[in-house]
């Protein structure tokens, strides 16, 4: 069985820094007044009488694209190694949690209760109830954004939240007409009933069905309907390679510099240890603009290069009320604050969630584009991520489409997914959400911003968005 | 009545949403065109491609017209003689239009058949011209692109289309009983192969992008954009800038035009290369064709003589055979009918009465039997939130279920996606309870034709809709004013008469009364013309109009029956004219219960006018249990296919106690023609005499569409003005001496047959 590597870092043990949390907390007595001590122009978006939910601790396993390290596990294996290097991380006590959420987009019929099948192989207390949600890329939102709910609704203080992703294996399923045969098989009472049930099967029956990771309800595949998002924002080929080849570069420096940290290592069993992030690739323009189109072609402008690829990973998070995180003496990395979700048409505006959700998501918190400081956009392709910048620029897409005044405006390049993306750090559906709230609180602190701001989009034209805020260092 | 018996040729028209030929002024104006500035033709030159745009701003489509022709003409001049311009990129300015043919009015206004002839001749040199391009054209296809604008496509060296649903290739002129007459006959069978080509020509069907992409007709395809960062769609810029940079491709050889052929390909050609095999080919198709259409239409055979002789004595004598032929067709009656025809399609689907004061959304329809079934499934995927109510969950459960069917037909050939399916049931609500009905815009009842039960259900349904509520009644034989009588308010009454099947027949006859206001009439046409009906409006009374005519002919029919013709003989002469099937048919698919109803009815109200066969005929056939279709015996006994269909011999037994002697003097098989059509043509002109109807288009629209009236005829007052009023009467005189009142022609006839400058159609 795989097991954890203590590799890292702080807070194994619990004794020596509780006390001395415990006592800074009974010095400053509301969050507030810190807020105001550290940044004196930006206020804080704390609400009298609401709770303040914070995230005390968000860790990943390394991305690894699909069919290479992680390819003989299963989606609980991963989740279970996020979980355990989340416990390892904050040692808190097994028992100490009070729900754990998981997201994950394509499931293993097996343990479709990811969340429990991982808690309960974690170590986790098997008194801890756990429940799974789907979304598709940003179900390890709607797991966070569901304990904030249950903290703040008073249900609990400390849960779980996170996400996985396992794409080397997924289900591959008999044919319908196979599956019918099979099912009645089990029925079948007397020998020739079975005889004449196996004598119906016909060649074209052992053909298998695939899933597709295309929309549903308009059978396209998101990559082409990326491209054609591309097109109709009028995107070209090289700002899509460029921004690709930007998300990459970005990527490898921060993978150097070791401002990676939610990553843990994983002992795979049969394997080595596996500590890193492993498709982050800056290739060259050159070498990037000799690819053929992958979905629309000949002339699409999508291309495997500019895409994210197909990723095994987990991720997990620790989300308290601030007051009982600071009574089990921690130190929050953030405040998780507004959130939206929304949605739009799954044919032409499927990749555009971050285009709606994000001015919302703003007017809810109060604030403007140029009070964020660090964005952390999921970057599907970097054709949808340049699509939703042009549209975020435009009077006339807010006007006509969001019934909105005026434009959000752009986010400034020099904030915005400083440390990678999915495009090259790897987009494990189900997982990616987490990453990027973590990332937000590890940015704000590292730069030293106050807000941060997180916006995804996802399959069936939905998105989401989150505000957090630095916590007082 | 319900009647199916549209032309099979003529069935398909309704698919042809854009009008592929427009009247407009542009003739007027094109005598000084080379003067003037050029207004449907403008290029730009992107790199070394020159963009050639085509808009004509005078009309809602572009034509081929002789404006467009002569500025084509010149702006290629140019473009050719410009060393700098390596290659060309055709496209339209409208959006969901590339060019949607020739210009009707063009060939209508020639006089004779040489006239036409040069026409086509200088269309085939234009083409031709394009054909042998020096540089590379491509044709950048977005919307309809039909007819000549299909031929121009064709003579480009590259075709891209988009692949969004208003995009449709296709040779309609089969249709208007012509034939593609600018090389089309030429070409299109060397780019398709002759099967294909035949299919295509001979059926003048829409073919999608996808589909012309699989056929070798187009090369590439584009997916049409979402909405982007300015008004408009931005798919013509993105298929403009893919197709220029094909075309600069195409100029550097990077992309070949002649692709490598599949072995499969190889073979086929080798094939048809073979003279037997085509004449296998031709013989096959002309066969086809006589069973299809009994001759009866001149086009298609003229079809394949041209790309018969195009393909066995080449290029140049096809050119030949194609401009004759089309100059001799555009002369024929049938096409002048069918032109005809055609305009007063688009007549009939425009709303003259503007928009009314309250759009209608939402639908209720009582009764789920067969047409409100129908009517339940054309309202619910054109966007109507519809509530079907019904007395008994059992037909509910029928009703959902073959709607459901139906669109799940489309779901499996691929038509629609099961999403759409989904979304579009999820407009139908079916209940047996008037809940809902208190929001409803509009109610249609299509119960079963009783007045009390109507009556009562008016008085039901008045209590729980809103003041704004219109009431339509779907009835085929009772006066709406009937109906109205037991409303208060019967200035929302309105009769709105389908024809079964409702999701195949095009027309709907939308009846009014005295009392029926301006505005109830406006949401009526709106739903009919949304629900994608062919419209007219008549006067209320007995049978309205359509049922009048045909009943008409069913009551000759029957007696022709009683007088010992033969049932196959009926039908075959009833097909020699023209119809698709013969009455006893149409009499099936709508019920014998139903039609003795109607009959009943109709005699009641007109006396011994409505005589002819013994209605006792039906009557048992009726307490027989013969009800038609729907038990799969009537007059004949139905198999499980469409096509299988028999005598019923018990019929023939009945009848024997009915038999009556034939008058030998008008039984000959023009006579029987005549004494079935001549009644029901009669009527029409006596229902346009009355006011019932208010125009001869909408009486000869109404009888293509409602009840097969042959297209090759134009319908019953176009016919009148072909065959000659005077020539009718005194036919028609002759059966008056033998039967009576029956076969009086009605004042406006005589009207006409005394006057022969006098005709319904100028």
């Amino acid at each position: 069985m795989a097991s954890m590597l203590l590799n890292s870092v702080r807070s194994c043990s619990v004794s020596p820094t509780w006390a001395v949390r415990f006592g800074a907390r009974s010095l400053s007595t509301t969050a507030q007044l810190q807020a105001q001590v550290q940044t004196k122009s930006k206020k804080t978006l704390a609400r009298p009488g609401m709770k303040n939910i914070v995230l005390v601790e968000g860790v990943r396993t390394p991305f690894l694209l699909s069919g290479t390290t992680y390819a003989d596990l299963m989606p609980h294996d991963l989740a279970r190694a996020a979980l355990q290097g989340l416990l390892n991380r904050t040692g808190i006590p097994k028992d100490a949690v009070d729900y754990i959420i998981y997201g994950t987009v394509i499931q293993e019929v097996k343990t479709s209760n990811v969340a429990r099948e991982a808690a309960l192989g974690a170590g986790f207390s098997d008194k801890i109830p756990a429940h799974t949600v789907t979304m598709a890329c940003i179900s390890s939102n709607q797991a966070m954004t569901s304990a904030v709910g249950l903290i703040a609704a008073g249900q609990c203080d400390a849960v779980v939240a996170g996400g996985v992703e396992f794409m080397s294996d997924v289900p591959i399923r008999h044919s319908r007409k196979m599956r019918k045969t099979m099912l009645s098989l089990n029925k079948a009472k007397t020998l020739g009933q079975r005889l004449s049930l196996i004598g119906s099967i016909r060649m074209a029956h052992l053909s298998p069905e695939l899933p597709a990771v295309a929309e549903f309800s308009t059978a396209e595949t998101m990559g082409h309907s990326a491209d054609r998002l591309a097109a109709a924002f009028g995107v070209s080929r090289v700002e899509q390679d460029d921004f690709a080849l930007r998300s990459h570069t970005l990527a490898k420096k921060a993978q150097d510099n070791g401002l990676l940290q939610d990553v843990i290592s994983f002992k795979v069993p049969g394997r080595d240890i596996v500590s890193k992030d492993n498709g982050i690739r800056p290739s060259s323009k050159e070498q990037m603009a000799k690819l053929k189109p992958a979905f629309i072609k000949p002339h699409g402008t999508v291309t495997a290069a500019n895409s994210s690829f197909l990723t095994d990973g987990a991720s997990a998070v620790l989300i308290m009320s601030e007051e009982k995180a600071l009574a089990m003496g921690y130190k929050p990395k953030a405040y998780l604050r507004d959130f939206v979700y929304v949605s739009q048409d799954p044919k032409d505006q499927l990749l555009l969630g971050p285009t709606y959700s994000t001015p919302k998501v703003l007017d809810r918190a109060g604030l403007s584009m140029s009070d964020i400081d660090v964005f952390e956009f999921h970057e599907a392709f970097a054709g949808q991520i340049m699509a939703n910048l042009k549209a975020m620029d435009s009077d006339w897409f807010a006007q006509t489409y969001m019934g909105r005044k005026s434009k959000v405006g752009t986010p400034s390049m020099d904030k915005f997914n400083l440390w990678g993306g999915s495009l090259s750090l790897g987009h494990p559906f189900g997982a990616t959400g987490c990453r990027l709230v973590t990332t937000v609180a590890h940015r704000l602190q590292k730069e030293g911003g106050q807000y941060g701001l997180v916006a995804a989009c996802a399959a069936g034209g939905q998105g989401h968005a989150m505000v957090i805020e630095a916590y007082p260092q | 009545m319900a009647v199916s018996r549209a032309a099979c040729v003529f069935s398909k028209f309704a698919t042809s949403k854009y009008p592929l030929l427009s009247g407009h002024i542009s003739r007027n104006l094109s005598v000084s065109s080379s003067l003037a500035a050029r207004t449907h033709v403008s290029y730009e030159l992107k790199d070394d491609v020159a963009v050639i745009r085509l808009n004509d701003p005078t009309a809602k489509v572009n034509t081929l017209s002789l404006q467009m022709q002569s500025e084509l003409t010149e702006v290629m001049g140019e473009i050719w003689s410009n060393g700098g311009v390596k290659s060309a990129v055709f496209i339209s300015r409208k959006p969901g239009c590339f060019i949607a043919g020739a210009d009707i009015k063009m060939i209508q206004a020639c006089k004779s058949s040489e006239e036409v002839t040069r026409l086509s001749r200088e269309g085939q040199k234009m083409l031709e011209k394009i054909e042998k391009s020096p540089i590379p054209i491509v044709a950048a296809i977005h919307g309809s692109c039909l007819g000549g604008g299909l031929e121009l496509a064709i003579a480009c060296q590259y075709r891209i289309a988009t692949k969004s649903k208003k995009t449709v290739l296709g040779t309609p002129e089969v249709m208007l009983g012509l034939l593609p007459g600018a090389g089309g006959t030429q070409r299109l069978p060397k780019m398709v192969g002759l099967p294909g080509a035949f299919d295509m020509m001979l059926t003048g069907k829409n073919i999608r992008a996808e589909k012309a992409k699989k056929m070798g007709l187009v090369q590439q395809l584009v997916d049409p954009l979402g909405p982007g960062l300015k008004p408009g769609d931005r798919t013509i810029e993105y298929l403009e800038e893919v197709a220029v940079d094909v075309a600069k491709q195409i100029a550097n050889k990077k992309i070949p035009l002649t692709k490598e052929k599949s072995f499969m390909q190889k073979l086929q050609d080798a094939v048809m290369d073979l003279g037997p095999v085509r004449k296998k080919i031709y013989k096959t198709v002309s066969e086809r064709v006589l069973k299809e259409t009994k001759n009866i239409y001149p086009a298609p055979n003229k079809i394949i003589e041209c790309v018969q002789t195009g393909m066995e004595q080449g290029r140049e004598a096809g050119y030949l055979a194609e401009a004759e032929n089309f100059g001799k067709l555009a002369m024929t009656s049938e096409s002048k009918a069918m032109i005809g025809v055609y305009h007063g399609h688009v007549a009939c689907r425009k709303n003259q009465l503007g928009p009314p004061e309250k759009e209608v959304k939402r639908l209720a329809i009582l009764g789920a039997g067969l047409m409100g079934t129908g009517i339940a499934q054309v309202s619910i995927d054109k966007g109507f939130t519809t509530i079907l109510k019904d007395t008994t969950v059992d037909s509910l459960s029928r009703g959902h279920e073959k709607i459901y069917q139906s669109l799940d037909t489309k779901v499996k050939r691929k038509a629609m996606t099961s999403f759409e399916r989904d979304t579009m049931m999820s407009n139908l609500s079916v209940q047996t309870d008037y809940s809902g009905f208190e929001s409803a815009d509009m109610v249609i009842e299509a119960v079963f034709e009783d007045i009390n039960l109507k009556t009562k259900v008016v008085k039901e349904v008045e209590a729980i809709v809103p003041p704004h509520c219109i009431f339509a009644s779907n009835t085929s034989a009772l006066p709406i004013k009937d109906i109205a009588a037991a409303s208060q308010r019967p200035e929302k009454v309105i009769g709105m008469h389908y024809f079964s099947p409702v999701e195949k027949m095009q027309l709907l006859e939308i009846i009014i009364t005295d009392k029926t206001s301006k505005d109830t009439l406006a949401s009526a046409v709106s739903v009919g013309l949304k629900q994608g009906k062919v419209i007219i409006i008549v006067k209320d009374g007995p049978g309205f109009y359509i049922v009048r005519c045909i009943l008409n002919n069913f009551l000759e029919y029957l007696r022709l029956f009683q007088e010992g013709v033969e049932l196959k003989r009926l039908d075959a002469i009833s097909e020699s004219f023209g119809f698709h099937t013969g009455i006893s048919v149409v009499a099936d698919e709508v019920g014998i219960d139903v039609v003795l109803h109607i009959s009943e009815n109709l005699s009641k109200a007109f006396g011994p006018r409505y005589e002819g066969g013994n209605l006792e005929i039906v009557r048992t056939m009726v307490e027989k249990g013969f009800l038609g279709r729907k038990c799969e015996k009537g007059f004949s006994i139905y198999g499980t296919t469409r096509e299988e269909r028999r005598v019923n011999p018990e019929v023939e037994e009945i009848l024997k106690k009915y038999r009556v002697p034939a008058p030998l003097a008008i039984s000959s098989d023009f006579d029987i023609q005549l004494r079935m059509v001549s009644r029901c043509i009669n009527e029409s002109i006596l229902c346009l005499q009355e006011g019932v109807l208010a125009s001869p288009v909408e009486g000869d629209i109404g009888a293509v569409f409602g009840y097969g009236f042959p297209p090759s005829r134009g319908g019953p007052f176009r016919f009148v003005d072909t065959f000659g009023a005077e020539r009718l009467v005194s036919t028609m005189r002759r059966y008056e001496d033998v039967y009576g009142n029956q076969f009086t022609p009605c004042q406006l006839l005589l009207d006409h047959a005394k006057d022969p400058s006098k005709k319904f159609y100028n």
